[in-house]
């Protein structure tokens, strides 16, 4: 035995001298102190990552069968749009394969927008996170890219419909905004040409971006360290070895712990590849299984929800502004609305980080804002002209909310420093 | 706090369900009959398979209602040589597009993409099916009361019959088919029934695996929680 452990050392020794192995391992896991009090909203960063292997992972066997051609085959069907039904039945399974991709796509956005509410919760945005924080918005930013490039692939009605609405988007812009759709779309319309580059931005560019992106966030992370619930700093509080007081190793007390989460996960994931893939028509558009027919404007376009409450922003402007026509506004609007979250950092006024110690006015104004980010989700997979209970106009109060979320960040620095904090503990707190 | 925030998050699904409804006729469920499926595949290839393929599905995946290879090469190929082959047609396009006014769809999916938030698609297609009524100003003589303006004449005519759009907007049978009413309905039940099998075969089987990996990772969860109490216990 113990020439066996000789070897292995002898092993490790030659890799050490060659590779920072050992160091690594040490920095990141088995001596990388953790607050010991992580709450359940301290899974979602663990989590997203599971789902970018997943995606990865099923995205490169998709990519064997998948085919970007815009032709109709034989029977009139795009080519494109028979590969996915290739997949779904021919492919051994291949079902299981393009619904693990199609409920990822799902999954990545719900993991990272509880991994990003956790962060308003918390502030873990504040003094010294900011730069974890602008990572993560890359992340986001690139996230929702991957998504809109990849939803064209299958090569259905909403696929086609839902690409020509948001490229047109840019034909508002004022001077090159006609040149500028054409130049993105490679054509006129969507076709061919667009798929292609569609597929080439999925599968290679954004992934790459993205992968990079979240290994700067995950460096940035370590070399910090995490918040807590408690938005106290730990390494304020270290033993004589230097080692925070309240940090406990990341291997194995939270590699245990996240396994536990990934099960959970795992089943809630499961439940829905499994008995819902459609996931009601959110998941999978029910018009997306009717093949792309430039000539067929559907009744209804909407985007899959995890876009819908910046597609709401859109469509809450309507008065030209300065001349210009009132797309173009609207597209600022759900531009700014999704860059707005990358200036957190020096908007948050408050003397403490976590909501357990800030005042009143922070968690209404705070709950206000999520409840009419759901609205607004909601009323952006309707028609404009949706009605609550038939009777109350859904647009007014999509206009409503629309102001109501760009205030709560524009006046952000004057209520947080006005709001009443109770003061932070010393040291982070079990509950 | 959180039950107002509840109460909130729920607010729109109310609304929600408070919309407008198209009206839809619930199909029959016949997943796992597999008489009514297998009635359903000879409908469908003997009525449907001319103008309509469904060219993503297999003629030898019909094993998965219990057919064998040598009876769907006996009752159910006309327009193939080898069991393997997708359903195709013979129709061209072009010309289909000239006389309907539109190519008939590939109906290999139809059943998923006609659900919507009014009801499934095998509810649409129950409906569809039993809703031609005569209409002398359309130019097959035909049309649908959930699809208005339809460019398919009423291919089962023969088997329900003529209808007739009341001044009540009720459809009134007014001359008999060959089948009757209950007849009718049934046999549309069991090619429903086979058009929601064709759009998605793996869909049973896919639920069965479910439970498997369900009752796989509730054993795995145990272990796991296990497993981390054990290393957390001196965590305070």
């Amino acid at each position: 035995m113990s020439k066996v452990n000789a070897l292995l050392q002898g092993t490790l020794d030659w890799v050490d001298a060659r590779f920072p192995l050992t160091s690594n391992w040490k920095a990141h896991l088995s001596e990388y102190y953790a607050p010991k009090n992580f709450n359940f909203w301290y899974f979602f960063g663990s989590l997203a990552m599971l789902v970018l292997v997943i995606q990865i992972v099923t995205g490169i066997f998709l990519t064997m069968h998948y085919k970007p051609d815009a032709a109709l085959n034989a029977s009139g069907v795009p080519v494109a749009f028979a590969s996915v039904e290739y997949i779904m039945r021919d492919v051994s399974w291949g079902w299981l394969i393009r619904y693990m991709h199609s409920t990822g796509a799902s999954a990545f956005f719900v993991v990272v927008y509880l991994h990003m509410f956790r962060g308003l919760l918390y502030g873990s945005y504040r003094k010294p996170r900011e730069l974890i924080w602008l990572f993560g918005i890359g992340i986001f930013l690139c996230l929702m890219g991957e998504a809109f490039f990849g939803y064209l692939l299958p090569w259905g009605q909403m696929s086609f419909w839902g690409a020509q609405v948001i490229v047109n988007l840019f034909s508002a812009i004022p001077l090159i905004g006609e040149d500028l759709s054409i130049w993105l779309r490679g054509d006129y319309v969507v076709g061919d040409a667009t798929l292609n580059r569609f597929f080439a931005f999925h599968v290679i560019a954004m992934p790459l971006v993205l992968v990079g992106l979240v290994g700067a966030h995950i460096i940035a992370l370590h070399e910090v360290g995490s918040n807590n619930p408690d938005g106290v700093e730990i390494k304020k509080k270290k033993d004589a070895n230097g080692v925070p007081l309240d940090g406990i190793p990341f291997h194995p007390y939270y590699t245990v712990k996240d396994i536990v989460g990934v099960i959970v996960f795992l089943m809630v994931f499961s439940v829905i590849v499994f008995f819902m893939p459609e996931g009601g028509g959110y998941f999978l558009e029910y018009n997306n299984f009717d093949p792309a027919d430039p000539l067929k404007t559907p009744p209804h376009i909407a985007p899959v929800w995890y876009f819908t409450p910046y597609y709401s922003l859109l469509r809450a402007v309507t008065y030209p502004l300065f001349g210009i026509d009132a797309k173009f506004w609207g597209v600022v609007a759900m531009g700014a609305g999704t860059l707005i979250f990358a200036f957190l950092p020096w908007l948050d006024r408050s003397p403490v980080k976590s909501i357990r110690y800030r005042g009143t006015m922070t968690k209404v104004l705070l709950a206000i804002w999520i409840v009419g980010f759901f609205i607004l989700g909601f009323l952006g997979t309707k028609d404009p002209a949706y009605k609550f209970f038939g009777a109350i106009p859904g647009a007014p109060v999509a206009q409503l909310l629309s102001v109501y979320y760009f205030l709560f960040f524009l006046t952000m620095p004057i209520w947080s420093s006005l709001d009443r904090c109770q003061p932070e503990p010393g040291r982070v707190t079990m509950k | 706090m959180k039950k107002l925030l509840i109460a909130f998050l729920f607010a729109p699904m109310l609304a929600f369900a408070a919309g407008a409804k198209l009206h839809l006729d619930a199909a029959p469920d016949k997943a796992n009959d597999m008489a009514a499926l297998q009635n359903g595949a000879k409908v469908f290839v003997n009525y449907c398979l001319n103008c309509h393929s469904a060219s993503y599905m297999r003629y030898n995946r019909l094993k998965d209602i219990g057919l064998s290879d040598d009876q769907i090469r006996d009752n159910l190929m006309f327009t193939a040589d080898k069991v393997g082959e997708p359903m195709r047609i013979a129709m061209r396009r072009d010309e289909a597009k000239a006389w309907f006014g539109a190519a008939p769809p590939d109906l290999t999916v139809i059943a998923r993409a006609r659900a919507s938030e009014h009801g499934s698609g095998a509810d649409w297609l129950y409906t569809y099916l039993r809703s031609f009524y005569r209409d002398e100003s359309r130019p097959t003589g035909w049309n649908n009361v959930i699809f208005e303006n339809v460019g398919m004449p009423h291919v089962l005519w023969d088997l329900q019959g003529d209808q007739e759009m009341g001044p009540d907007h009720k459809l009134k049978l007014v001359k008999p088919g060959t089948m009757k009413p209950r007849e009718y309905d049934a046999m549309v039940g069991d090619l429903v029934a086979y058009l929601k099998y064709m759009g998605e075969p793996v869909s049973e089987f896919r639920k069965h695996l479910g439970v498997v990996v369900l009752i796989f990772l509730a054993v795995f969860f145990v272990f796991a929680y296990a497993l981390k109490r054990e290393f957390w216990k001196d965590i305070h």
